[in-house]
């Protein structure tokens, strides 16, 4: 059994949309995904029938909210097979999630002296809250380095380790598709002392995600990678952890009492989440999980392997060295990411070509410029897979750049 | 939804794959200037001799990115080169006048935010030659920054210079 992308795609309304004359080839989920009708009609119904403010309300349909709300949480809690939902904390996205830690955790658990341990790969969320550390507080940053495949270097990881209070690294490289090895990585940095964040919002919306397994502390992700809406985020964190750590934003909900002279924090998760939250996106993120866990995450994974694997031999085939594909050269070892570069066409000049023809590619610096630093680019071009992608997409990407190769060349 | 020809004209095409006025020049003399585009990595940086009084009187252009910037610093040495600088910083307002219609994030009704006036219309007295070649850029909003990145390089060139004359 395989996912049926035939049927998949219909669940994508968006992909119905002529684009002057071509259908849409959306190659840019790594960025944000599309959403499933299944998403847009849960929120839809959720406005048109039950919307009211969460947790204090006793009539109808605000104890309905609340449980569309809690229900989503609980939800989301078992597909990353977290022992309860207590430890899901609802933020705006993974890049809130990441703060959130950095600000709480970071300046008020972090012993000390001691270090933070980041790589060279990682994505400016999981970067700039941890730069923000340093200038303010000290603290010593350190950095695994990725070797020429783009794989991280763990020769020296015990003596990197010392002295270390926490690591935050990616599950999986949005430039480079790397997967890193997180258990491995949160087994020594356990018997270190260290606590683990996990950045999974490359890796949540594309495989089976077990915190137990990884072995993480802290995980982050958002749901528009996922299927799901814009504007909410998921901190998942040990319990025991969250409720040492000092609340981050202040305002209501967060609270047990307010006096004059002091506060009292609520319970987690609610300590985590100050004033409203982002409920109907909550259901919709709710409804890209029941989606997600319809297709069978094993399903998802063993689709993108096989896209990926078809998409690396089908590009190296047709274009040869003129194509130079970042990251591990395995599609077992990699997500359904390929960054690259085309002859010497700036990634801009590729992704406005590839537009005319209806397919999405990013361009840029995928918010990881210490990363294109290490590998040697300005730039890079970056097409990435998701459930409703198939061959016939990854012709049209490599359609588009022999078309562009025809523009461009002298 | 405009068209690639509209972008890329052939005048852009051949500035792009044989650029003009490439390379450097000594600095000092030459007044050596850097523009970044951090959105996708464009790089510009200019060599301008200017002289006493204001004219250009060399100009070279070294740094990598797109087509659309790097063909606009072509075609820009080309245009600028032996101009005065008030007939350069006109050429500069009329180029950028040209390019402005979106880069204001004006609405539909032409009215700018924070009370800016609305599209700039390009004077009809300056001729833009080959650099008409760029007016399909507008129908592109992401690539304007692109467009002026150099023209916007350019005009640091000559307030250092002034600078420097002040200070003389």
């Amino acid at each position: 059994m395989s996912l049926d992308v035939v049927s998949v795609k219909k669940d994508f309304p968006i992909l119905e949309r002529d684009m002057a004359g071509h259908r849409l080839v959306f190659l840019d989920s790594a960025a944000s995904s599309q959403k499933p009708r299944a998403v847009l009609d849960a929120m839809d119904h959720y406005y048109e029938t039950t919307h009211a403010n969460v947790h204090r309300g006793v009539y109808t349909i605000a104890e309905e909210a609340t449980q569309a709300y809690e229900a989503a949480r609980a939800k989301v809690g078992r597909f990353i097979g977290a022992p309860s939902s207590r430890g899901v904390i609802f933020t705006k996205n993974a890049t809130e999630a990441i703060n959130l830690v950095a600000h709480s955790y970071g300046r008020s658990c972090l012993p000390p002296g001691a270090a933070v341990l980041l790589t060279e790969m990682e994505h400016h969320a999981n970067l700039v809250p941890w730069l923000m550390l340093r200038e303010e507080r000290g603290v010593e940053l350190r950095f695994l380095k990725i070797d020429d495949h783009g794989r991280l270097v763990l020769d020296d990881l015990e003596r990197q380790l010392d002295g270390v209070g926490l690591v935050s690294l990616t599950a999986m490289s949005n430039v480079l598709g790397t997967l890193n090895p997180v258990p491995e990585i949160a087994a020594a940095a356990h018997a270190a002392g260290a606590v683990v964040l996990v950045d999974a919002a490359q890796s949540v919306p594309h495989a089976v995600t077990d915190v137990a397994a990884m072995g993480c502390d802290f995980l982050a992700f958002s749901a528009h990678k996922m299927c799901g809406p814009t504007g909410i985020g998921v901190l998942w964190g040990r319990e025991a952890l969250l409720e040492a750590m000092p609340a981050f934003l202040g305002g209501g909900e967060m609270i047990r009492d307010v006096r004059l002279d002091g506060w009292t924090p609520n319970e987690i998760p609610w300590k985590f989440e100050a004033g409203t939250p982002p409920i109907a996106e909550a259901v919709g993120l709710g409804a890209a999980v029941d989606y997600l866990s319809g297709l069978g995450m094993d399903m998802v994974r063993e689709h993108e392997v096989a896209l990926t694997g078809k998409a690396l031999s089908t590009l190296a085939d047709r274009h040869g060295d003129d194509l130079r594909i970042f990251g591990p050269p395995d599609a077992h070892e990699r997500g359904g990411v390929l960054s690259f570069t085309y002859r010497d066409i700036h990634p801009h000049d590729l992704s406005q070509v590839l537009d005319s023809a209806g397919v999405c590619i990013r361009a840029g610096h995928h918010c990881a410029r210490p990363l294109m630093r290490r590998l040697g680019v300005p730039a890079t071009s970056r097409a990435s897979f998701y459930v409703y992608n198939d061959e016939a997409d990854v012709d049209a990407l490599s359609d588009g750049l022999l078309a562009a190769a025809d523009l461009f060349s002298n | 939804m405009a068209g690639l020809e509209d972008l890329y004209r052939e005048i852009i095409l051949d500035h792009y794959r044989s650029p003009r006025n490439r390379g450097n020049l000594p600095s000092p003399p030459a007044h050596r200037v850097e523009g970044f585009n951090p959105l996708c990595g464009d790089e510009v940086i200019l060599y301008v001799d200017i002289d006493d009084s204001g004219r250009v009187t060399d100009i070279k252009v070294d740094g990598q990115g797109c087509s659309i910037s790097q063909s606009s610093a072509s075609m820009m040495t080309a245009a600028v080169k032996g101009r005065t600088e008030e007939e350069t910083r006109e050429l500069i307002r009329a180029f950028k006048a040209m390019m402005s219609i979106h880069e204001r994030g004006l609405d539909a009704n032409g009215v700018g935010f924070d009370g800016e006036s609305g599209p700039v219309e390009p004077d009809p007295s300056v001729d833009m030659g080959e650099l008409e070649a760029l007016r399909g850029v507008v129908k592109f909003p992401v690539r304007i920054k692109c467009a002026t990145l150099s023209w916007n390089t350019l005009v640091q060139a000559f307030d250092e210079a002034g600078v420097d004359r002040v200070g003389d």
